[in-house]
């Protein structure tokens, strides 16, 4: 039993990081573009246009990815972010409230819906796949009706007071969306409830067990539904940034974000089984999506393609965390063959 | 080794189970620093009568005392406060966590003040890789390694650890050395030695009569729920106490029968 007290970096520690998979496929599809794409991808407004995408997606992504390392899934946000997107251009637009009340009205739902997932999710104990596509559905009806109701049209204009305009819905040095400085606020404070705060704790330990982490005494449906309440903020802080940057707000917007935000969040090294993951690895996910969906647009090609890319990509991580994970559980030692 | 108050007993204590008698009127005494073997087949009521010590269960009738004082645990979080910890057969539960971040779970350490408390991670570590060396495993020197990727010995130390920094004075170990090798279950029943010498007391679930006599300071064995014997250490021979485990008689035959098969198989014994 000799004591051998090493903790110096090695590269195979690295290698066995989620995260290494995500920083890989996010450089690969850069330089796979960056030569498909030319400088045109390369220059500032290339970087522009994924980080663009990449911004939004990334609000909705990284309270996702809370939800799912605790081992849930959220499905909702594509309707919520539609609603809450409404519901500011109705409140605000439509009947001609300051912006203020509309935006505290659009984020609130928001926060209501995903707490109302969270809350179902705990009661009933069903998986939270089925109830957020329960509420996903319901959510998206209720806007679509009360918006014909109410407007009598499914797309309403808005124009936001010159301050949030400016805080939600311009575009800095005429290429970024201001969206791009909430991403980064919102990955700072993601990152550190989930390294930093105890409650970061307790979502590991959810997702690892969630039987254990009640045995121990956390208050486990309390934060799940914290954290659906989250995801629900996140959709509806991008419905913000999209009704002011637009102007206006459509039904049909943002169910694509459903999709894109597991993609992202898995590409990012997330577990589908909950348990790991890192803010990180989720950013860089993000990053790798913005850049295949805008890539596409520079290399002349049909943008169809996009997806057959983001499908392999999806498909390549998922195998990897599924690999990581049999190493990590089993101290990397060699699988046992009828495993 | 006093037999003063022992720290946690069961008085005529019987649980049924919509009609199913898993226990019936059993009584045991557990006393600090010693070890509390408890033997039994599949289906005695070891798991039941454990499940009664931490909490799961309450009993049809009978007590439950915590010094000499009864004591009506209506969750396992009544036995934990009470400082009644249970390990498990695969002892750390949550296999992609840090051996630092799942030693604290639910207990977290911080630093700081006010809304910027945030998890004490140094602190984490550096305190469940102490406690893990302090049970003899000084392979582990890394507190951010997952516990995935340790040995199921290690992983029962880890639990133990745990138990143990948390101010755990009665351990029940369910079935630790059963899904170990040979080594590492010699490792975990040093472990139980380390703890009992501490003045934890040990309460063994096992069905292998080597490892519980080894390690064990008392003996109960239960037959369908009852408990048909309990002996202190050196009192029993290891082929009574297997007839016992195996129902007595019942092992006998079984020998018998096969012997009349296969020739005789007690040859090389």
């Amino acid at each position: 039993m000799s004591q051998t007290p090493k903790k110096a970096f090695s590269p195979m520690n690295l290698i066995r990081r989620p995260e290494f998979g995500a920083l890989i496929g996010a450089l690969a599809v850069y330089i796979f573009f960056a030569f498909a794409g030319g400088s045109a991808f390369t220059d500032l407004g290339g970087w522009a246009s994924w980080l663009n995408v990449a911004a939004e997606l990334g609000i909705i992504a990284l309270p996702v990815s809370l939800v799912m390392i605790a081992g849930d899934l959220d499905l909702s946000v594509g309707s919520v972010l539609a609603s809450s997107s409404m519901t500011l251009a109705i409140v605000s637009g439509f009947y001609g409230l300051p912006t203020w009340i509309g935006i505290l009205a659009a984020l609130l739902f928001g926060i209501v819906v995903g707490t109302i997932n969270g809350i179902i999710v705990t009661k009933t104990n069903l998986p939270s796949f089925v109830v957020t596509l329960a509420t996903m559905f319901a959510v998206s009806g209720i806007t679509l009706g009360l918006t014909r109701l109410l407007t009598g049209s499914t797309s309403v204009a808005f124009n936001a007071d010159q301050p949030f305009q400016n805080m939600f819905g311009i575009m800095l040095f005429d290429k970024f969306e201001v969206a791009i400085v909430w991403w980064i606020i919102v990955a700072a404070v993601v990152s550190w409830v989930l390294y930093k705060s105890i409650f970061g704790n307790w979502i590991y330990a959810i997702g690892g067990d969630v039987v254990s982490a009640r045995a121990t005494g956390i208050p486990v449906s309390k934060v799940r539904i914290f954290l659906f309440a989250g995801s629900g903020f996140g959709a509806s802080l991008v419905a913000v940034i999209q009704t002011c940057l637009y102007n206006s707000a459509q039904v049909a917007n943002g169910q694509s974000f459903v999709f894109n935000s597991i993609i992202a969040v898995v590409v990012g090294g997330v577990l589908l089984t909950g348990g790991y993951g890192s803010t990180i690895g989720v950013i860089l996910g993000t990053v790798t999506f913005g850049i295949v969906n805008q890539g596409i647009y520079y290399t002349g090609w049909n943008a169809d393609w996009a997806a057959l890319i983001l499908g392999i990509l999806l498909l390549i991580a998922v195998l990897t965390n599924n690999t990581f994970r049999r190493l990590a559980i089993s101290g990397g030692k060699k699988e046992k063959k009828n495993d | 080794m006093t037999k003063a108050t022992p720290i946690l007993s069961l008085k005529n204590v019987s649980k049924n189970f919509a009609g199913y008698q898993a226990l019936d009127d059993v009584s045991l005494d557990i006393y600090p620093g010693q070890v509390l073997c408890l033997l039994g087949d599949n289906g005695a009521g070891k798991s039941t009568l454990i499940k009664v010590l931490s909490g799961f269960h309450e009993p049809t009738s009978g007590t439950v005392e915590v010094n000499g004082v009864a004591a009506n645990f209506k969750s396992p979080k009544d036995a934990s406060n009470q400082g009644i910890a249970t390990v498990h057969q695969f002892g750390g539960t949550f296999p992609l966590m840090s051996i630092g971040r799942s030693f604290f779970v639910g207990a977290e350490p911080t630093k700081g003040w006010g809304p910027f408390k945030y998890f004490d991670k140094k602190f984490a570590n550096e305190t469940a890789v102490r406690e893990m060396q302090a049970l003899g495993i000084t392979r582990v020197t890394d507190g951010d390694r997952l516990i995935g990727g340790l040995s199921g010995g290690e992983r029962q130390a880890c639990a133990i650890a745990r138990a143990v920094h948390f101010g755990a004075n009665v351990l029940i170990l369910d079935e630790p050395t059963a899904a170990l090798g040979v080594k590492e279950a010699a490792h975990v029943l040093r472990i139980i030695m380390t703890a009992r010498n501490r003045g934890v007391a040990v309460v063994l679930v096992t069905h292998n009569v080597s490892h519980a006599l080894t390690v064990g300071d008392h003996f109960a064995v239960l037959i369908r729920g009852q408990k048909a014997d309990d002996f202190a250490k050196g009192e029993r021979t290891r082929e009574q106490i297997t007839d016992l485990m195996a129902g007595g008689e019942a092992m006998e035959e079984l020998i018998g029968e096969l012997n009349s098969l296969t020739g005789s198989i007690n040859v090389i014994n």
